[in-house]
């Protein structure tokens, strides 16, 4: 295929893609995101590919390597279509079964379907599997069937359609007034209407403009942007080409963090593609429309997500924030006028422009329409990325699609925005998500991390961690950051350690407002967001913490004693072999004891003293009394 | 490759720094600090902007790395399901503390903000391979299979 000139080709060169596609009776598609490969997904493939060869099955069976499919906890898995039999956690020693019988004999091995931990029913469908029958996979359905680095798989789905209505269907202002009707709000974490951010640009006098993909996705728990670039970039590139080509734009960056090696490889290579085809660079097309980006590599700072210090870093300095106004639709990247939008946030965009933003806007709530990637972590039995409708209740995405908590433990809170968000009780399990919903209940939408936790997380510890965070990667420009994250988290720290004082909650909420209040940018802004939301909702554990020296989840080390129950202790020894400071004595059948002065509170022996013996017991507050010298 | 072939390679725009400390951490380990001055002249800034900047950002570090890289993940749900754990079993197991290397230059242990692959936490990355699932007993078997290894990567 050569370069595409004319609107026409695009279409011809898809109906080419189809009718060379080899006609094969089945396709075994390996899902192989960093998750994926992590897991071992890359064994299975090679175990796949020498077994297809002995066997002589080349045109019977393809194999298809794509990004994540979401469903982080089955990994390794695979879908084989037509049927499209799921089967996950997968070993290369699966293999020849998988060969023989599914492939060649179209039975189903049940030891590798899935079974639901809410109803323990199979499912060998991965359509009929409850993680995925609540989702409206708009964005990620097509991370089942894009081999990323092929720009074929993309334009056989209709890929670059929505380019080519909006070059040559559409005014610029057309495509502003397209977004803007639909809705779409920005998947970053504040929510600004995305259309009149576009406007913005656009009307500003200065040129060059710039767009810029924001995929510096720094939030610790959040994923979705990784898995759209390593499993779909060329949507994302599609997005940024038609958002520049509404805002006049000349040039893009995609920031990506440097933590994501398959991200930027995939997306290296799909920016290649699209310039080799005429997607990119001059005359995309055939049309007056020159728009060419470039990939950006972070290098390891959290700031560099907020968008007037990610275009510092693009610029080749440190990636310190600076006061807005100028916004970046007037001053941006090198002074000009700058649009910056997240990864999920381009993606949106030609699914707008082919849908109709009528369309688009059925989706949703009022004022938060489409839908959202959310990634289902922590202590949730189906860990994975789910997109929603935007306005589905919290207890539809934890026990629907998230098959509940792990260990059947009870739910405590769901953490949403990371580091800037905040804490949301199990008792708002209703509450249905949009940005504004969510506000109200002190927590963000942000990047879309949802971490779930149950009884065993110290809402005072993961403020602390939290804290910790912030007041590391706080880059130092402004004081009430610099120093105020540092006291915030030195004031946890002395709770966590049982060292307290009864002013230390109040000292806690006056800093945190200042921090709040006075800070430079969204990262000191939002920094103080953990304590604040943990204090309105989980009151009692800081002043248990600090009245009662008293952890009742058993997190902070230093409120806890392990202790082994003279009455229930056994004596079989596999606490002594497991304990890594050999802390505790005793000999077979005999007493252990657990020496204080040189635990380290591991919890290992708690961990593996057998669940009929429950000898260890971790001792907390009051309790400890009993012990005491 | 040395420094020299590196910066002959990119031009000399300010906005070509933070890829040209990439491709020098790539190639030796770590920004020698010799090659400061190098980089300041071709892109025509002072040493002390090149040494801000590269201290800034985490990839960089002026002292070289053990052969082996250990980074252990502390994002919130590997946290939440005991990170810090791990990290204190590899601290102690190493006799280092994150962020330093052994006396013997072997292991370099680090922890990092979120891999984003959160469903096989705690993950323990050694030399860019995975380790999923990590338990504080799994500690002594991931760095035997190292120790005994030369570099890998």
């Amino acid at each position: 295929m050569r370069k595409l000139t004319h609107p026409d080709h695009l279409a011809e060169w898809r109906t080419k893609i189809l009718e060379d596609r080899p006609t094969r009776k089945k396709t075994i598609v390996v899902t192989s995101g960093t998750c994926g490969q992590a897991s071992g997904s890359l064994q299975v493939l090679d175990a796949l590919r020498q077994e297809i060869d002995k066997r002589g099955l080349a045109d019977t069976v393809g194999i298809e390597v794509t990004g994540c499919h979401g469903f982080c906890e089955m990994e390794p898995s695979l879908i084989i279509y037509p049927q499209g039999t799921f089967y996950k956690k997968l070993a290369p020693k699966d293999v020849p079964a998988i060969l023989e019988e599914t492939i060649l004999k179209d039975k189903i091995i049940p030891s590798l379907t899935y079974t639901d931990p809410a109803s323990g029913h199979r499912f060998s469908r991965q359509k009929e599997i409850p993680f995925y029958q609540k989702q409206m996979r708009l964005l990620t359905e097509n991370n089942f069937h894009i081999e990323p680095e092929r720009i074929e798989d993309y334009i056989a789905l209709g890929g670059y359609q929505a380019l080519g209505k909006a070059l040559f269907d559409m005014t610029s202002e057309g495509v502003i007034d397209e977004i803007k009707a639909s809705g779409l709000r920005g998947r970053g974490g504040a929510g600004f209407a995305t259309g009149r951010k576009w406007e913005l640009c656009r009307e500003a006098p200065n040129h060059p403009k710039y767009v810029i993909c924001n995929a510096d996705e720094g939030d610790p728990g959040a994923y979705m942007d990784r898995s759209l670039l390593e499993g779909n970039p060329h949507s994302v590139v599609e997005g940024m080409i038609i958002g520049a080509y509404a805002i006049g734009a000349s040039e893009g960056f995609i920031y990506v963090r440097m933590e994501y090696p398959l991200a930027i490889k995939h997306v290296t290579r799909a920016l290649e593609q699209a310039s080799k085809y005429g997607l990119l660079g001059p005359s995309i097309l055939g049309s007056e429309f020159h728009f060419d980006i470039h990939i950006v590599q972070g290098a390891g700072a959290f700031v560099s997500g907020e968008e007037t210090s990610l275009m510092a870093s693009i610029e080749g300095r440190r990636a310190f924030p600076r006061q807005r106004p100028p916004f970046p639709a007037q001053e941006g990247l090198w002074g000009k006028p700058t649009n910056i939008n997240n990864v999920e946030t381009w993606a949106n965009v030609p699914i707008i422009v082919n849908r109709g933003a009528a369309d688009y806007a059925k989706i949703g709530t009022e004022k938060s329409k489409g839908t959202k990637i959310f990634s289902l972590v922590g202590k949730i039995n189906n860990t994975g990325l789910v997109e929603v409708p935007m306005g589905i209740t919290l207890r539809e995405i934890i026990y629907d699609i998230g098959g509940g908590i792990k260990a059947k433990k009870a739910l405590k809170a769901i953490q949403t925005g990371g580091p800037s968000g905040g804490c949301i009780p199990a008792e708002k399990i209703d509450l249905p998500i949009d940005y504004d919903s969510l506000v109200q209940a002190g927590a963000i939408m942000g990047s879309g991390g949802m971490i779930v936790m149950d009884e065993d997380t110290c809402m005072v510890d993961l403020a602390r961690y939290f804290l910790g965070f912030t007041q590391e990667e706080s880059c130092g420009k402004c004081v009430p950051c610099r120093v105020g994250t540092r006291q915030m988290f030195d004031l946890l720290t002395r709770i966590t350690r049982g060292e307290g004082e009864p002013n230390d909650i109040a000292r806690l909420e006056d800093l945190a407002n200042t921090v709040k209040a006075a800070s430079l940018c969204g990262l000191g802004q939002t920094a103080p967001n953990p304590i604040l939301t943990t204090l309105r909702y989980f009151r009692h554990e800081y002043e248990a913490h600090i009245a009662d020296k008293s952890c009742q989840a058993r997190v902070c080390k230093d409120l806890v004693t392990y202790y082994i129950e003279p009455d229930k202790c056994i004596g079989c020894l596999l606490c002594k072999q497991n304990c890594p400071v050999n802390a505790i004595s005793g000999e077979r059948k005999k007493l252990h004891v657990v020496d204080q002065a040189l635990c380290v509170k591991c919890g290992a022996c708690y961990d593996v003293c057998p669940a009929k013996v429950r000898a260890v017991s971790r001792l907390t507050g009051k309790s400890r009394e009993r012990i005491a010298p | 490759m040395t420094v020299e072939d590196i910066l002959k390679e990119t031009n000399s725009a300010q906005k070509e720094l933070i890829h040209i400390l990439h491709r020098i951490q790539a190639e030796f380990g770590h920004i020698p600090p010799d090659s400061i001055s190098a980089i300041a002249k071709h892109l025509r800034l002072s040493a002390n902007e090149i040494f801000g900047v590269l201290t800034f950002y985490k990839a960089f570090t002026l002292e070289p790395k053990g052969e082996h890289v250990v980074t252990v993940c502390l994002g919130t749900a590997c946290h939440v399901r005991g990170g810090v754990r791990i990290v204190e079993e590899f601290e102690r197991k190493l006799g280092i503390k994150a962020g330093q290397t052994s006396p013997d230059r072997k292991f370099t242990l680090e922890t990092v903000n979120c891999l984003g692959c959160c469903a096989i936490g705690p993950v323990v990355v050694v030399n860019g391979e995975y380790h999923s699932l990590v338990t504080q007993k799994m500690v002594d078997s991931i760095l035997d299979k190292y120790r005994a290894a030369g570099r890998t990567s």
